[in-house]
């Protein structure tokens, strides 16, 4: 595993993205007619579908109804074959529990949840694929659900990833950079006000280092974002052109 | 059950924290007291942080490796929340709260590589030694993260595991009398530092207490060690900040892990001093004995402004504050010639000096493996000046 060059002396990463470039991103909404709003995202070999469902009446115990505001029950699962080795996982790992609960907060934060008191917004998510970056296109196929559900959000919520390989801030890492154990850095943020709603790092990062890493994390967020709004966009008209025909 | 806080209370501390007060008299960026206590088995510690309290136990065993990792020993933190420590803990089945703490010691424990889990191999692919941390809350006053990661490495330093020899095919596990058994190599101390945010992030505080963690936003935990290395930062809540917050909060984190890994290391220097002089050590000897701990209340100072020109309502909550401050002390009290030995006993008067309950100097020399972070332990004079402030304004 070990000595695996990351990054290669003319400055080029192992699938030959340089430091600065995400990878190719596809996405698409309103893949689903049951759900009220559903998207597909492909990050590079990593595939998320999201589905939402809402705002509707409060299921399961009453108790959990809140009087000031939405409810949100997020779902994060990952299909038996997204990873190398076929697995059959179980939902109540620790892994996906956190994960679970970070998309929950993040939505929390993104989400006007004061419009719809005594209601609840159902966010379910699979990994199709994982290949790095899982939370991160768990949030922007989350975040075009949302949208498509035509659930008012104070902004977009994208997410990206960073790493730190040999004194130069990568962004967007693969399964393969990701599992080498340098540092990892987790951002979402709302890119027109620069927001951070969610930040994790895991693994040693020294200080010093920190911020060069945060700066390129959040400028892949902002990329993801001008990505994701022209693909809403062009949903959108694309809506509009059915809408004329009838 | 989760615990409800009023909305005027709510209000209260909100109010408060906009104005720079705490509702125990700490500044904004003050932690408080920390305190180690090794017991007698090795890898036992108690860590208290104010009055959250938290028990760890290391242990080990020898296991068969994991596939993925032949030749890695491993290492399995665990924190138990039993309803013992609070009403709102319930038990059987693990909340979403205690997954998230684990998640966090896992991280800043384990992700961080902060025990060298190579070494702990005996015969590749067969036999490691299989390390475990049992933390217990033992008692909850907020900021429970940062009680556990503390007693976490405080007690995998204290821990000593059995010595191995390995000859051919045969392993022998020498028992503690035959060999002297070895310390766990440790690479780094991660310690974890929590930020509590108000208010949509406008305001936040460092080691936010049970009531404060009932009305705050979310929090932010950033795991350092000493080299100024960030082993695990986590922000979670429904707030939002901006990018400069979260660096303020790693530069006030470097001066609290430096700060906590010094009382670490003079609580575990103290721990082998009593130990190779064969001095008494232990729980038992480093508790204060004959005294009910619960309603006794940590001297600290609390700095008393004089509001000349207040506002009235600002003039209430003051008095409200110091009220909340002084009603560990006798009420009935009422001239400037009290005297007051420690909280809780006073003379008025010129009658003979009351001893009652007062620790005698030698009672306390008793907690040699007790340290006490923070040279803040006051004076009578402090609470006496607070309280006759008190009752002017009143």
């Amino acid at each position: 595993m070990a000595g695996l060059e990351l990054l290669s002396d003319q400055g080029f990463r192992l699938d030959g993205r340089r430091p600065h470039e995400l990878r190719k991103i596809q996405c698409k909404m309103g893949v689903f007619k049951q759900a009220d709003g559903s998207a597909y995202i492909e990050q590079g070999n990593t595939k998320a579908l999201a589905t939402v469902y809402g705002p509707h009446e409060v299921t399961g115990s009453r108790s959990k109804i809140e009087h000031d505001k939405v409810l949100i029950n997020c779902q994060y699962s990952m299909a038996t074959f997204s990873t190398g080795e076929r697995r059959s996982r179980s939902k109540g790992d620790r892994k996906s529990q956190e994960m679970q609960l970070h998309l929950k907060k993040t939505f929390e934060a993104a989400i006007l949840t004061q419009l719809y008191p005594r209601s609840q917004i159902d966010i379910y998510v699979q990994i199709l694929q994982a290949d790095g970056g899982n939370y991160s296109a768990c949030v922007n196929a989350a975040t075009l659900a949302i949208i498509d559900a035509g659930i008012p959000m104070k902004d977009f919520v994208c997410a990206s990833t960073a790493g730190f390989v040999s004194d130069t801030p990568i962004v967007d890492i693969s399964y393969l950079e990701e599992s080498q154990g340098g540092p990892e850095l987790v951002v979402a943020l709302l890119p027109k006000s620069d927001q951070i709603v969610e930040f994790q790092v895991n693994s040693r990062l020294h200080l010093d280092n920190f911020e060069n890493v945060l700066d390129m994390a959040v400028k892949g967020c902002k990329d993801i974002h001008a990505v994701l709004s022209r693909a809403v966009k062009e949903n959108v008209s694309e809506l509009a052109s059915h809408m004329n025909k009838t | 059950m989760k615990v409800i806080v009023s909305a005027a209370e709510k209000q209260f501390i909100n109010s408060a924290i906009a104005s720079g007060k705490r509702l125990d008299g700490r500044d904004t960026y003050d932690y408080r007291k920390v305190r180690i206590t090794y017991g007698t088995e090795r890898g036992c510690c108690e860590v208290q942080v104010g009055e959250t309290r938290v028990l760890a136990q290391t242990s080990c065993e020898v296991v068969k490796p994991s596939g993925a990792r032949p030749s890695e020993g491993m290492l399995h933190i665990n924190l138990e929340l039993s309803p013992m420590a609070s009403p709102t803990f319930e038990p059987g089945r693990m909340s979403s709260f205690g997954v998230e703490l684990n998640r966090l010691l896992e991280r800043s424990v384990r992700e961080s590589k902060a025990v060298d889990t190579e070494s702990l191999c005996i015969v590749v692919g067969v036999k490691v030694w299989q390390v475990r941390v049992d933390l217990h809350a033992l008692n909850f006053d907020g900021n429970l993260l940062d009680c556990s990661s503390i007693a976490a490495i405080a007690s995998l330093h204290h821990f000593r595991r059995p010595e191995v020899t390995v000859s051919g095919e045969q392993v022998t596990i020498h028992s503690l009398e035959d060999r002297e058994p070895v310390a766990l190599s440790i690479h780094h101390m991660p310690i974890c530092v929590t930020f509590a945010f108000f208010q949509e992030g406008k305001y936040l505080l460092v080691d936010p207490s049970d009531r404060e963690e009932s009305v705050m936003d979310g929090t932010m935990v950033v795991c350092m060690n000493i080299h100024r290395e960030l082993c695990t930062v986590q922000m979670t809540g429904s707030m939002l900040l901006l990018k400069d917050q979260l660096s303020r909060c790693c530069q006030i984190a470097i001066v609290k892990v430096s700060e906590i890994t010094e009382v670490i290391k003079s609580a575990l220097a103290n721990d082998a001093q009593a130990r190779k002089e064969g001095r008494k050590h232990g729980f038992a000897e480093s508790k204060v004995s004959s005294r009910i701990t619960t309603g006794h209340m940590e001297e600290q100072t609390i700095p008393i402004k004089k509001e000349v020109d207040g506002s009235g309502s600002e003039d209430e909550m003051e008095d409200e504050e110091e009220e909340e401050e002084a009603n560990g002390e006798e009420k009935n009290q009422n001239g400037s010639d009290v005297k007051i030995d420690s909280p809780g006993v006073g003379t008025i008067g010129e009658g003979l000096r009351n001893t009652w309950g007062v620790p005698t100097e030698d009672s306390d020399d008793n907690g040699q493996d007790t340290i006490m972070e923070e040279k803040a332990t006051t004076e009578a004079d402090d609470k006496r000046g607070g309280n006759k402030s008190c009752q002017k304004n009143l």
